[in-house]
């Protein structure tokens, strides 16, 4: 079986972003970026499932500039067997995305499509719905288990009520929760034994599929900054305040 | 205008976040159509029909709807999204679901998460983690939103008549099947809709620990949440999380213990009316945002808080 992973570079998490002064965005320049944080559990649960003998191959794709073939290059370091980039110089959304991903699904017949439940930039938490809908494919959201089967997964997902547990017929897609795995570290040598694997190159303008975004960003602001508060010194005050000054007790 | 409305429910009750959402469209000049599509669910239709927003109710009745398998869900909103301009569900995992299988069948861009409608085709959304709000503009002819729940107060639930309109249900593929739900039972307030959120993080160290945190929670009729963190060490089950990633709750209380105030954690409850943090390090983030701050050792001060709260006679409900 074969695992296509989309792994996504971001602004790193733990990034303080700055909205810029003229609203049209935020500051990118000289900020660390890193893999969207769940697109690193959908490679390592891709490569778990290689070593188990189910999987024989994992494919990890970007799509974006040039520098997106660093997430490409970490997902290789840590076991994926080959790279797919497909350069991007503009912002394309999930809808986009999910074009590009079934086009390349198209070629690469994998029989299963993982990836992040959500990326921590732009917050949308559709691409990989999208792509199952677009291939007509059952999917797994918000995954934090699966088990692998000859025909289906069986997969637990995390649901605002609880859990969830669906058995899905393969092909599939499947959305990954930071609770699926522990991300293991690239070590040193396979970070340089993973600049010799295979990547392979696409324009996405050249795919020949319509990618003119369809919303339109017309400002980005910061939110209102909340007002500092104050220390109390006893638990005595915290209470005596929450019930006579702020009257929420 | 018109614009049809996915109702969230467990069969037999409606889910307060369709009030929400059904509030939030009302922002969008138009007839509110809302489907009811489940299995046995006729007792929904009648709660969804009472609603004076409500213009009329799709009802679907069929077992390919009994667990809401977005497989089986999606393609009957997309055969009735046809005739609607506006395709509205809670962004929950339930909207989250199925809303983008939807907006992908019709060719149209999702407007993810809204917290603010500024008109038909205009929406605020939170970026980043909250640390950034977007104004969207859709150019799509159709549009597919989810709404953020706790930005939208309820819409009133009782005074209206709407029509029930049964409606057929489409084939589906079967490629995916329902198997279990564990939910989490409990008798304190959902955490989405709370008045009072006390919530514990690593700081607590432990499960047993969290008896700290719903004894107070009892006391308050608060509902527990945690940070993720908390979570992930096992102290307390995930549909307690709070944040970019767990929920978002916005309660007039909301007591953070133990918890450091990672952005994360921030993106689910900082528009909370008053923030209360509970950390014995002076210098942790939580405490940038909190009304009132309080640096003490945790299992010294929720004891000392709950005897505290046993001295008040009257205590809000
Ligand atoms: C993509 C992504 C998404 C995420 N989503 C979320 C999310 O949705 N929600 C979320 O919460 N996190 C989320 N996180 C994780 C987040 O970054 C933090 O790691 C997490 O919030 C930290 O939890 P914490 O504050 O409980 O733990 P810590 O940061 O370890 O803080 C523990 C705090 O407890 C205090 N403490 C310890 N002992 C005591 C004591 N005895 N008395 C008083 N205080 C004490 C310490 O001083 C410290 O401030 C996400 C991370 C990523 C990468
Ligand atoms: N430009 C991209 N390149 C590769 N994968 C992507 C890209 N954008 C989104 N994805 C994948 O889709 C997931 C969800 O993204 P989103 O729908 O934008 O929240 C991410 O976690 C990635 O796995």
């Amino acid at each position: 079986m074969k695992i296509l992973v989309a792994v996504k570079r971001v602004i790193d998490y733990n990034v303080q972003i700055r909205v810029k002064e003229d609203g049209s965005g935020v500051h990118t320049d000289n900020v660390k970026m890193s893999t969207n944080p769940p697109d690193d559990n959908a490679i390592e649960e891709a490569v778990k499932l290689k070593e188990s003998g189910k999987v024989k191959e994992v494919v990890a794709i970007t799509i974006g500039e040039e520098k997106a073939q660093e997430t490409v290059r970490k997902a290789l370091a840590v076991g994926a067997d080959r790279g797919i980039h497909v350069k991007a110089d503009t912002y394309i959304e999930p809808l986009g995305i999910a074009k590009i991903l079934k086009k390349v699904v198209e070629k690469e017949k994998p029989d299963m499509v993982f990836l992040g439940k959500q990326a921590i930039d732009d917050d949308c938490n559709q691409t990989g719905q999208m792509l199952a809908a677009m291939l007509n494919w059952p999917q797994g959201t918000f995954t934090s288990k699966v088990n692998l089967k000859d025909k289906t997964m069986e997969i637990v997902r995390e649901i605002d009520e609880g859990l969830e547990t669906i058995e899905i017929n393969l092909p599939a897609i499947v959305t990954c929760d930071l609770r699926l795995n522990e991300p293991r570290y690239a070590a040193l040598p396979n970070i340089m034994k993973a600049k010799k694997k295979p990547m392979e190159q696409m324009v996405a303008k050249d795919l020949g599929i319509d990618l003119t975004n369809r919303i339109q960003q017309l400002k980005v602001e910061e939110p209102p900054k909340r007002k500092g508060g104050i220390k109390v010194s006893s638990v005595a005050e915290l209470v005596s305040k929450l019930k006579n000054e702020a009257k929420v007790i | 205008m018109s614009l049809l409305l996915i109702a969230e429910h467990d069969n037999s009750k409606l889910k307060v976040f369709t009030l929400n959402a059904i509030n939030a469209a009302s922002k969008i000049d138009g007839d509110i159509h809302v489907l009811v599509a489940g299995s046995g669910c006729e007792n929904v239709a009648k709660e969804v029909a009472a609603v004076p927003l409500v213009k009329k109710v799709l009802f679907c009745d069929s077992p390919n709807y009994k667990n809401y398998l977005p497989e089986n869900l999606a393609p009957l909103v997309t055969k009735i999204s046809e005739k609607y301009d506006q395709i509205v569900a809670s962004a929950n995992t339930f909207g989250k679901n199925f809303m983008p299988r939807v907006a992908a069948a019709l060719d149209v861009s999702q407007v993810s998460d809204v917290t603010k409608i500024n008109s038909a085709d205009t929406f605020v959304r939170p970026i980043y983690a909250g640390n950034a709000f977007a104004t969207v503009k859709s150019n799509d002819k159709k549009k597919c939103i989810t709404i953020r729940p706790t930005s939208f107060d309820p819409a009133p639930k009782t005074g209206g008549s709407a029509q029930v309109e049964k409606i057929e249900a489409v084939a589906v593929s079967n490629n995916s099947k329902f198997i279990k739900r564990e939910e989490t039972k409990s008798e304190r307030p959902e955490l989405g809709t709370a008045r009072v959120v006390i919530s514990g993080g690593r700081g607590m160290e432990s499960a047993d620990n969290f008896k700290l945190i719903t004894a107070i929670a009892d006391k308050l009729n608060a509902a527990v949440g945690a940070s993720r963190a908390a979570v992930d060490a096992g102290y307390i089950s995930n549909d307690h999380q709070v944040g970019q990633t767990g929920k978002v709750v916005v309660p007039d209380l909301y007591i953070a213990v133990g918890i450091s105030g990672a952005i994360q954690h921030l993106a689910g409850m900082k528009e909370s009316k008053i923030i209360v943090a509970i950390n014995k390090d002076g210098e942790a983030p939580i405490f940038s945002i909190a009304d009132y701050g309080l640096e003490a050792d945790l299992f010294k001060a929720l004891p000392e808080f709950l005897t505290e709260l046993n001295k008040l006679n009257t205590i809000q409900k």
